[in-house]
């Protein structure tokens, strides 16, 4: 869970997240795209995710595709959210989207 | 048509046999995903999610495509009132340092649709249910979502 915290404290690991959210399936050079990041240090970051078990990697062919895999983001989400309060907090986020836009920040 | 395809994995520390068991078992995954998995799980053979309420409503329905216990299971997968789409369900099992690496594989999933929406939000929660039963023996209560 540690890795997990560590991988989401940044911002630019996070959109990447984003990214992948958006479309899944990506390679490294459509990742690297409008990321204001050299290639390598966009590897890095993937890297980190990786290990954090918050994407999954695929070969096809030559290329590596890249997914988001938030099963351990609801991991968390489980540890400390009650069964009742459930429906309440998701009605809560749709509220807060629905007056606040789709914000990511 | 495009087609989108979403991975999940998670760590368990348990055996591939339980993990193996936790999908195929009705007893089982009534615990972790509030339905039935029902089927003789032979390669051809349907089977059925279903509501384990009493009403015996059946929510996702498909075929058992591959089976090699206890690794690997392709199911096809459809909304059971619109079968003439089918999208591709592959569970993978591999043993790990400290228990296993279960891989859901879901594609060939239309974009846009309904069933994507659901399933992606689905999935995470179905597993990390099925993480929390298999390690400590308590499930997450999905009827309250």
């Amino acid at each position: 869970m540690d890795a997990v915290f560590k991988a989401l404290a940044d911002d630019g690991r996070r959109r990447l997240l984003d990214r992948l959210h958006t479309r899944n399936g990506q390679t490294l050079n459509e990742l690297c795209e409008a990321m204001n990041m050299s290639r390598q240090a966009v590897a890095k970051h993937l890297g980190i995710l990786e290990n954090a078990n918050l994407i999954v990697t695929q070969k096809r062919g030559r290329e590596k595709l890249h997914y988001l895999n938030p099963v351990p983001i609801n991991d968390i989400a489980e540890r400390w959210i009650g069964k009742y309060e459930r429906t309440r907090l998701a009605a809560l986020s749709a509220l807060k989207q629905a007056l606040e836009g789709d914000r990511n920040d | 048509m495009t087609k989108e395809k979403f991975l999940y994995v998670t760590y368990i520390r348990s055996t591939q046999e339980k993990v193996w068991d936790a999908l195929i078992n009705p007893a089982v995954t009534q615990l972790y995903w509030n339905h039935h998995n029902v089927s003789d799980w032979k390669p051809g053979s349907v089977w059925n999610h279903q509501r384990c309420d009493g009403s015996g409503k059946i929510d996702i329905t498909g075929k058992v495509l591959e089976t090699s216990p206890p690794h690997r299971l392709v199911i096809s997968w459809a909304d059971p009132d619109d079968t003439s789409r089918f999208s591709r369900v592959t569970f993978e099992i591999e043993p790990t340092n400290q228990g296993v690496k279960l891989t859901v594989t879901h594609d060939e999933l239309e974009a846009g649709s309904s069933m994507l929406r659901g399933i992606s939000r689905g999935w995470p929660m179905v597993l990390s249910s099925l993480k929390t039963l298999l390690e400590t023996g308590n499930a997450i209560d999905l009827s309250k979502f």
